[in-house]
């Protein structure tokens, strides 16, 4: 296989509560046992709810929060356990993309300056390399040449994010995790960002872990997806076998929310009862039983493991005798 | 057609700035019927939440921000009046009682540090006489109604106790309680998880069947107009430049600005097939102090003519078949 990042039984527990000397302390399990693999070249999205760990699986991957447990392989190297020092050369290689374009650009620096300190911070790039290079850095992200001295308040949120990109790519880095990076644009220029996304990842190879929760944009950028609930990955799939063949009851339920915009199409759909559980008292077995219609005695007894059913195709159900609904039909 | 509960006519809000008088909302004009859900899209500067804002009279006042035109509101008398002549007075009698609003986030809208059952008694008490002990109990009932497991318990809870479903449903329950006719939801889902999503849709939708009101969605998510509208108004630059019932609006939209949000969202039918690029918009949304000459939208528009759009500013035509347009070249487009 050729994997650019290959995690393993990854845990993070936050710690929570407790009193002097942490006794009884309790853990929140953001990320409980997730292994998968990202290959060379493909978008993986990773969709849930919120508190389903999705944001904290990004962050854990670049080793900006430090995991419980487990293992992450960056292109075919143990980043575990390596010192901040030893991180360095490996950070330009794996770039992160922000949710809010609007509180992840310092408002007193030039686009120009946002864009070049990533050069600036990893050092070895003379002053005159470091303006071409900032030069086609906005050319590619589809800014003009006079964006470079403008201060982000004077962009509008879409542009932000294209600088936000630039920012990324700058490093020339071989894997990007992007945390919801267009839902906070408006919905005329979240098409722009989902092209520009799919036009570099061609453009110059890149991996890119996608995180999301709108499932239409999800659905169209994705060449696989992983579903997450409650600190664990339930079903991972080719995207249109995740649409037309789900295997979890969890990935039936999430996707026939998703609101189709056709008017013809008012489904009747599966409304899940409740919130996702609290993640401080998870319940045992499946996470999932509690609001699953398909939920038997046995859910209860053991977390169900993810295994493969049909090639590619993963799921943590232990119901092989059920026929999902799928979320859309075959056109 | 059913009774109509709220008619607005040519509202236009100025706001006063640094750089001088600034238009957020000009010309527009709709009417609701008893029951009927209208959704009104657009997207940031738009002016969806400033007329929703209007309609409430919660906006600042002169010379801030100066409101003309007229919004007519049934009273619970049957009879309809007029809401911005009205005294700040009885226009607090109005707010709840006759018109209500829910908030996108329901955590900046509900105070913190009272219980929710302590937020609602007192909203249900300012507006009808009843004992404490009573409206209590009508409280309970309200979060029993909006689906709140344990709802008499629920009562001594604080917002921050609740999940942001919850609390989006305790602000619904809120704005329930003195039964409006007309009920403002300013994008109350967009905070929110898909799955919960639809639970509060599911609930509106019940509660609107039972009691006969009016919503008014201010949403950008033109998945959820599709599920809960009956009608669509679509907003641009402060212009309503798109009014249709939610079927020929999403089979024919007819200004290619709607055109345009329609086809840049990605198709759940084709996930995962390589479709290539999505056909999107161009350009940014105009920034509302600087609108475009003309048609505002003549920037971003595929169908753009030199010296008409970037000159003429368009009327709202009428269609024959009773939909509204704001765009010169409508018909040609159509045809």
């Amino acid at each position: 296989m050729n994997a650019i990042l290959e995690v393993e039984s990854l845990r993070k527990w936050f710690p929570v509560g407790g009193g002097l000397f942490g006794r009884g302390q309790k853990q929140v399990k953001a990320l409980d046992g997730v292994s998968f693999s990202v290959n060379k070249g493909e978008i993986l999205s990773v969709v849930g709810e919120s508190g389903s760990g999705k944001t904290t699986l990004g962050r854990v991957v670049l080793r900006l929060t430090e995991p419980t447990g487990g293992a992450i392989r960056f292109e075919g190297q143990d980043i575990t356990g390596l010192s901040r020092r030893a991180l360095r050369p490996l950070r330009r290689r794996m770039q992160l993309v922000f949710q809010d374009p609007f509180a992840s650009l310092n408002p007193r620096m030039s686009v120009a300056r946002i864009v070049a300190t990533p050069l600036m911070v990893q050092g070895g790039v003379g002053r005159a390399e470091r303006r071409e290079r900032v030069a086609e850095m906005l050319e590619l992200v589809g800014l003009q040449p006079h964006h470079a001295e403008r201060y982000p308040h004077e962009l509008s949120g879409g542009q932000r994010q294209r600088v936000g990109i630039a920012r990324a790519l700058a490093m020339n880095p071989s894997f990007l995790v992007a945390d919801e990076p267009v839902s906070a644009l408006d919905v005329s220029i979240q098409a722009q960002v989902v092209n520009l996304l799919l036009e570099l990842k061609e453009k110059l190879g890149l991996t890119i872990l996608f995180i999301a929760h709108d499932l239409a944009v999800v659905g169209h950028i994705s060449d696989r997806i992983a579903v997450m609930y409650l600190g664990r990955m339930v079903e991972v799939a080719e995207a249109g076998a995740l649409f037309r063949s789900p295997r979890h009851p969890y990935t039936e339920a999430l996707f026939s929310a998703a609101p189709i915009p056709d008017p013809r199409l008012r489904r009747s759909r599966i409304i899940l009862q409740g919130d996702i559980p609290s993640p401080l008292n998870p319940p045992s077995g499946c996470a999932f039983r509690t609001r699953c219609r398909y939920a038997l005695p046995a859910c209860a007894e053991a977390v169900p493991p993810l295994r493969e059913v049909t090639p590619g195709h993963f799921t943590a159900c232990i119901r092989d005798d059920i026929a999902l609904q799928a979320s859309v039909s075959t056109p | 057609m059913t009774e109509t509960l709220l008619e607005v006519e040519n509202l236009a809000i100025r706001f006063r700035t640094h750089g001088g008088e600034a238009a957020a909302v000009s010309d527009v004009s709709f009417r609701l019927g008893r029951g009927e859900t209208l959704a009104m899209v657009g997207e940031s500067g738009s002016g969806k939440s400033v007329t929703s804002l209007a309609l409430m009279r919660l906006l600042p006042k002169a010379p801030q921000c100066t409101v003309s035109g007229s919004i007519r509101l049934r009273g619970k008398d049957g009879g309809m009046f007029d809401v911005l002549s009205l005294p700040e007075e009885r226009m607090r009698a109005v707010r709840g009682n006759n018109l209500a609003m829910v908030f996108q986030e329901p955590m900046t809208s509900l105070n913190p540090v009272q219980t929710i059952g302590a937020q609602i008694t007192e909203t249900i008490r300012l507006h009808r006489p009843m004992t404490r002990r009573a409206a209590e109990d009508e409280a309970a009932r309200l979060l029993d109604l909006v689906g709140i497991p344990s709802a008499r318990q629920r009562l001594s809870a604080y917002p921050h106790h609740l999940s942001g479903g919850m609390r989006q449903r305790a602000m619904i329950a809120m704005a329930l309680s003195c039964e409006p006719s007309v009920l403002i939801a300013d994008e109350p889902t967009t905070a929110l998880d898909v799955t919960i999503q639809a639970q509060i849709l599911d609930l509106l939708r019940r509660l609107q069947e039972q009691t006969g009101m009016a919503v008014i969605f201010i949403t950008h998510n033109l998945g959820v107009v599709a599920e809960i509208a009956d009608r669509v108004m679509v907003m641009y630059a402060g212009r309503v430049v798109e009014q249709a019932a939610v079927l020929p609006l999403f089979e024919q939209p007819l200004m290619p600005y709607t055109q345009g949000l329609l086809r840049s969202v990605p198709r759940l039918d084709l996930a995962g097939r390589r479709t290539g690029a999505l056909p999107a918009i161009r350009g940014n949304v105009p920034d509302p102090r600087y609108p475009p000459a003309g048609c505002a939208f003549h920037p971003r528009c595929d169908f753009f003519i030199g010296g008409r759009c970037d000159s003429q500013a368009p009327a709202l035509d009428i269609t024959p078949d009773d939909r509204q347009v704001r765009c010169l070249r409508w018909r040609e487009i159509a045809a």
